[in-house]
């Protein structure tokens, strides 16, 4: 069905992050939704991702197979074989959504970890650790080093590299090796840190952005800031939208949550760039009006005590559930109990989770400060700041079924036309421009 | 001998502030954006094409007419926001030329919910008529021209109406034309006056679509067009929006210098002249009998109900308010049975409509909503906030006097 596309031959050197299960956001799963497509319409992809030394691996790249057990690597997409895709890890501490600060804290654990563990096995086979650099910005340039090491035994046209950790090593190889360098912005310094933005991370974000031959933004919403804000020229520029893997699956889960009880779900980091506080916020002028509320926070970031505490504070701490990072199975189970989804991101590049809400049949809210809202008609939207209005809408959701019904009915047939294979199209045609350029 | 009727449909609805759950008065209506519009829409469409219509009837010294269809809440409007409106349509009244059907007060489905709500609302609009224009209508139109046979047995049944107008549906015609009079299933003497929906739509639609092959339309070519029914028709109508005239199309389509030399065009062929819709029901006899036992309308090319009950959010709320109607009725609040009444206009429902939406044609109408979605929740905690009064009403009703006192003053001492 794909072969028609014109992709075949083409082979791209994509620069990401985990995939399933590691994952921990929607970079993972945007990562893999695009590769698997790829790889249905006949594009090469050779994957390269950074990997914390695992104590069997001796060398600092290691190859791997479609075929190698995925309880063992974690890199093979589920249970889905992947025909064209190559994997290529290399051993950095470097991860996805790392702040510079988390990343010191990380690095100092890992290496104390690995101290113990080669004292434990009394030898020193366990490398790795002593090579990382304690500083974010040095790992990123030493992971760009070996990449490009890599690069060079690699065949590829296109190298695609996603968000700003990968960026210079794909600055560093299409210098080496003259192939046209595509970034892509799945989120920006600005979303993750407010007006507070490290100026290092931006310089990285920026240069990449300079000399990538094209930018492409998860939604017009990236883009406004990719040109406002990293001055790039706004034709270099083009919006890809991000798809939805269609689950499908049924299973209900009992639980204690009691199905009198109305669930309210926030799934995702709880970080800044998320709203928790205005979720919870929300919560309270709820509860204030409507009994047999449940508020549900899945998801762990530097956030979450500080929600912990805002919830206690709030005198609503008994209605709000903290479920910590949830993954597989739990997401599943807490999507079929859910009632409505909140998304109040205060800044949201796009937003994949809303998607699979409404793909598990959960009507969603979400903030119109995200690039889902400019794809999704049939969810409800609302300024992250106005906590009133979310909360009035939150209680019309609880209140009426034929809300929540017309909501889900739509949503759910809305959703199925965001698809990972228009994405992919989407990105091939930007690669075959650009060959044709060169 | 084509005679041609022209109708025109004039409302505009009453819309709804922003009213969350929180939100505890009584004050449901937008009234600076209801102002707003009505004077806009009074500036570009109702006063211009009143003013050229009263000088299209002087000119030609009776021999064109027109009716109009003025909703109840459209009428209240102009009294407070634009009562210069008011006065032109007075002056058209007063021409002889002019006539006024009956529709229901509101502009509501109240036929297919309530039929005594549905009478006295057709009452409260015909007695509004008689009031302002000293003339009682002998015509009806319903609400969008939802139609079926039951609809024509009640309105024969309340005995003051001659006809009744809906659409030409291709489907209830089965090949017939729409420009004869038709018997509705049933009806002993009520006439049916059938819309000519290519006719209409060509003004009323395709007028400034550049796209169509048949642009641009002039006067010349509508009166040929007229004049070619002759020998296979008695009437043709033209029924639709009144803001047709510089409001959807705008007056820089030439809209407005169409309608100057229109009577002109049709009545160069001494075979046509100009007719209101009681006139045509006292000048041709019905040919026939047309058959609707499902409902229909004048709406998009499915003729249905579609754009007011088409999804479960739509007939959700609709089946709640009209439920409030045995509480409201017996409360005796005059307030709260317009308030209730006011809910019931069918705009409320059209802007809950996913249909559009979906294909992303939200501008199709002009909608005060970002989304189906938020009209719902807003109409519903509006909806709410009335129920409430109604239990409020209920409790005062049931204490009496004295004891709703002590019962008032348990309430503040408990909270």
């Amino acid at each position: 069905m794909g072969r028609n596309n014109g992709g075949g031959g083409l082979r791209v050197l994509m620069l990401g992050w985990e995939f399933p299960p590691f994952i921990s956001g929607g970079l993972g799963t945007a990562c893999y939704g695009l590769t698997r497509a790829m790889d249905q319409l006949d594009v090469g992809v050779t994957f390269v991702l950074p990997r914390m030394v695992e104590r069997q691996y001796v060398t600092h790249v290691r190859l791997l197979s479609p075929g190698s057990r995925a309880g063992e690597s974690g890199l093979q997409g589920g249970q889905v074989e992947l025909q064209n895709v190559k994997f290529r890890s290399i051993a950095s501490p470097l991860q996805a959504y790392a702040t510079p600060a988390e990343y010191k804290k990380r690095v100092a654990e890992s290496v104390r970890l690995q101290r113990e563990l080669a004292a434990l096995l009394g030898g020193d086979e366990v490398r790795g650790g002593q090579d990382y650099s304690g500083d974010l910005s040095e790992e990123v340039n030493r992971y760009a080093s070996m990449v490009v090491d890599l690069a060079r035994r690699e065949d590829f046209d296109v190298i695609h590299a996603h968000d700003w950790m990968t960026y210079p090593a794909g600055v560093a190889v299409a210098g080496v090796t003259g192939k046209p360098l595509v970034v892509h912005i799945h989120s920006t310094e600005f979303d993750r840190s407010g007006e507070h933005v490290n100026q290092v991370v931006y310089d990285i974000e920026r240069q990449g952005m300079e000399r990538a031959g094209r930018v492409i933004a998860v939604s017009h919403y990236t883009r406004g800031i990719v040109v406002s804000r990293y001055g790039i020229p706004a034709e270099k520029v083009e919006v890809v939208y991000n798809g939805v893997e269609r689950n499908g699956q049924w299973s209900f889960v009992d639980t204690s949550i009691k199905r009198d009880e109305k669930l309210v779900l926030f799934l995702g980091r709880i970080t800044m760039q998320k709203g928790p506080e205005y979720f919870l916020r929300a919560a309270k002028k709820v509860l204030d009006v409507m009994d047999n509320v449940r508020f549900v926070m899945a998801g762990s970031g530097d956030m979450m005590y500080r929600s912990v505490e805002l919830a206690a504070a709030l005198g609503i701490g008994h209605r709000v559930l903290f479920t910590g990072f949830l993954r597989g199975d739990d997401v599943q189970k807490i999507y079929r109990l859910a009632d409505l989804y909140v998304m109040p991101s205060v800044s949201e590049p796009f937003g994949i989770a809303p998607l699979e809400a409404l793909d598990n049949d959960v009507p969603v809210l979400i903030s119109k400060q995200s690039g889902v809202s400019e794809v999704l008609r049939h969810a409800l939207k609302v300024d992250f700041w106005d906590v009133n209005e979310m909360a009035n809408k939150i209680v019309a959701v609880l209140k009426y079924a034929p809300l929540r019904m017309t909501l889900r009915n739509h949503g759910n047939f809305e959703v199925r036309r965001l698809r990972w294979k228009d994405a992919a199209r989407n990105c091939i045609r930007i690669y075959q421009e650009m060959l044709v350029a060169v | 001998m084509p005679s041609v009727c022209f109708y025109f449909q004039v409302h505009q609805p009453m819309r709804l502030r922003h009213y969350t759950v929180f939100d505890k008065d009584e004050r449901y209506f937008d009234e600076s954006k209801n102002a707003a519009i009505c004077k806009k829409v009074a500036q570009k469409c109702y006063l211009p094409a009143n003013r050229l219509l009263l000088k299209l009837i002087n000119q030609h010294r009776g021999r064109f007419k027109v009716a109009y269809s003025l909703t109840g809440v459209l009428l209240e409007q102009l009294e407070r926001y634009s009562p210069e409106v008011l006065s032109t349509f007075h002056a058209l009244a007063e021409t002889g030329c002019v006539e006024f059907l009956a529709e229901t007060y509101y502009h509501s489905l109240s036929f297919l919910y309530s039929r005594r709500e549905f009478i006295e609302q057709v009452r409260k609009h015909v007695a509004a008529i008689e009031c302002l224009f000293g003339q009682t209508p002998t015509v009806f139109r319903n609400t969008e021209l939802i139609y079926n046979n039951d609809l024509a047995l009640l309105v024969e049944a309340m005995g003051c109406f001659d006809a009744i107008i809906t659409e030409g549906a291709d489907h209830i015609l089965g090949g017939r034309s729409p420009n004869f009079l038709y018997r509705p299933k049933g009806c002993r003497h009520t006439k049916l006056l059938l819309k000519n929906y290519t006719l209409s739509d060509d003004i009323a639609f395709r007028f400034s679509n550049r796209d169509w092959t048949e642009w641009p339309l002039t006067a010349g070519k509508f009166g040929q067009w007229v004049s070619a029914v002759n020998g296979s028709g008695n009437v043709v109508n033209l029924f639709m929006d009144y803001e047709t005239f510089g409001e959807h199309q705008w007056e820089d389509t030439g809209i407005f210098e169409f309608m100057r030399h229109l009577p002109d065009e049709v009545l160069k062929h001494p075979d046509n002249d100009f007719m209101t819709p009681s006139e045509v029901a006292g000048a041709y006899e019905s040919v026939g009998e047309v058959d609707v036992p499902e409902v229909i309308s004048w709406a998009d090319t499915e003729r249905d109900l579609s754009a007011w009950l088409g999804n479960a959010m739509q007939s959700g709320a609709i089946h709640e308010l009209y439920r409030l109607e045995k509480k409201i009725k017996r409360a005796n609040d005059e307030r709260l049975l317009d308030d209730w009444r006011r809910l019931q206009i069918s705009d409320h429902f059209y802007y809950m409509c996913t249909k559009y939406f979906s294909d992303g044609d939200v501008h199709k109408y002009f909608n005060p909503y970002d989304s189906p979605y938020d009209s719902y929740i807003n109409f519903m905690n509006v909806l709410d906030h009335l129920q409430s009064r109604c239990r409020r009403r209920a409790v005062q009703d049931a204490a009496g006097g004295e004891s709703a006192k002590r019962h008032a003053a348990q309430m503040s001492a408990t909270s």
